[in-house]
């Protein structure tokens, strides 16, 4: 088996641990209050839990999971729209597979696939361009769902697409920016928290500087983490210390991935082929500038423009995903969590989603009585 | 979403690599990280690779851990 360097030793994680806690502690005597902190990342969400870190911290350290599950944060009228490409027998829906079961207001992706419908999971974009190159008779949309980590990948296959002339390709994008629904947070919704434990692959194509607004604007503290208990710990007590010291500061605590700067290859391509527009977030409303769209010399490509697909206002629900992603309310603060709601039965994203909050509270925090 | 994987490279062409995924063999682009040789790590996303992953770094990183578990806290 390749592996790409021997773990660090699980003692030195149980050591930190015990230390992160008795520095939260001190936080605690100094400001009165639990420190909190956000993970932005929703795989972070699944690996603190997982991982038992979030359970380690408990009484010492406040975990609020963060905006950072991409199917999480998509408007409910959009994961319909997506879903209502795939009614038409002339196209073949591509997804990545963590839409299948998110529920629209009807239907989920997976219900319209056992009923006959064209839905396929692929791995990458270009996957789906090259089963329009297969299926010149169908229309092909792929489903592009995601923040910066993934949408250079997104552009690569535009860029696929248009060299091809893949005429009978699409994208349905709902892309994401990590900047502005950080400031939303701040400014908006008034979300209390002492720093970001900001996100490891986002911060490939960003780079740690792009985070220096949270310091500058803010006055709060971000490390960069990796995703194992040791890269989670000595993040989350770089975070301590800053609060305690009231310095804050951004530390790349994920130097063997993430450089200052990013990757500008990735950000080339990504502006390449999208431009920044105002985008609707689960329990945020529209957020100005937020997302991104396909520019308009490849609106050939955008599959918003090409097909006409009309949803009616989304059922209310008494799911609370949309304030779980804004770190307003715990999973089993909603009154559907672990009732009404389970992985077998979802009502909302966070649920389904492998990095949804509520998936790593029922699967790994839920207390069974 | 965000998810990634690292993998080795075996063999690198024009815009693509293959690589191993702890004893998986597949072929990834690497379009974003073009300078990558044989023989290093980058870390996939959603089929291609995003950043080369340094492993001074890498172990540098792990001795500062350490150092952290073992620092004194009052």
């Amino acid at each position: 088996m390749q592996t790409l360097f021997e773990p660090a030793d699980p003692q030195v994680a149980k050591e930190l641990a015990e230390k992160v806690n008795r520095l939260a502690d001190r936080c605690r005597e100094k400001t009165g209050e639990l420190p909190a902190f956000m993970e932005v990342c929703g795989s972070h969400t699944m690996a603190l839990a997982r991982t038992g870190v979030k359970l380690i911290l408990k009484g010492h350290v406040r975990m609020i999971s963060g905006p950072g599950c991409p199917v999480c944060v998509t408007d409910q009228k959009q994961i319909d729209a997506m879903i209502e490409l795939a009614e038409s027998e002339e196209r073949i829906v591509c997804t990545f597979g963590d839409m299948m079961r998110v529920p629209g207001s009807k239907r989920s992706l997976l219900s319209a696939k056992t009923e006959g419908r064209d839905v396929r999971i692929v791995y990458s974009p270009l996957d789906a361009v090259r089963i329009a190159e297969e299926n010149p008779d169908k229309e092909v949309v792929f489903l592009g769902v995601g923040f910066e980590t993934t949408v250079p990948v997104l552009a690569a296959a535009l860029q696929l697409a248009n060299e091809k002339q893949v005429a009978n390709f699409s994208m349905w994008t709902q892309a994401k920016l990590v900047q502005p629904v950080l400031r939303t947070l701040l400014s908006v919704k008034k979300v209390k928290i002492n720093g970001f434990l900001l996100p490891g692959h986002v911060s490939i194509v960003l780079g740690a500087k792009a985070y220096q607004f949270l310091v500058d604007d803010y006055r709060m503290p971000g490390v960069i983490s990796g995703f194992e208990p040791v890269e989670m710990l000595s993040a989350i007590y770089q975070l301590l210390q800053m609060t305690l010291e009231g310095r804050p500061a951004i530390l790349n605590n994920y130097k063997s991935v993430v450089r200052t700067d990013g990757n500008e290859a990735a950000r080339n391509m990504m502006f390449r082929y999208f431009e920044p527009a105002d985008a609707a977030w689960r329990g945020m409303g529209i957020i100005p500038q937020s997302g991104l769209a396909i520019r308009r010399e490849y609106s050939r490509f955008d599959a918003k423009k090409k097909f006409h697909i009309h949803v009616g206002q989304p059922k209310k629900t008494r799911c609370r995903c949309g304030d779980m992603i804004c770190g307003l309310a715990a999973p089993d603060e909603c009154i559907l969590f672990g009732k009404a709601c389970t992985p077998l039965h979802p009502v909302g994203p966070c649920m389904v989603s492998t990095e949804g909050s509520c998936a790593a509270h029922y699967a790994y925090l839920r207390e069974e009585g | 979403m965000c998810v990634g994987v690292p993998a080795k490279v075996i063999k690198k062409k024009d815009y693509t690599a293959l690589v191993d995924v702890m004893g998986t063999r597949m072929e990834v682009g690497i379009l974003f990280v073009p300078e990558v040789q044989t023989g290093e790590y980058v870390i996939v996303h959603a089929g291609q690779g995003m950043s080369i992953v340094d492993r001074d770094f890498a172990r540098a990183s792990i001795n500062e851990w350490e150092k952290m578990a073992h620092a004194n806290v009052i």
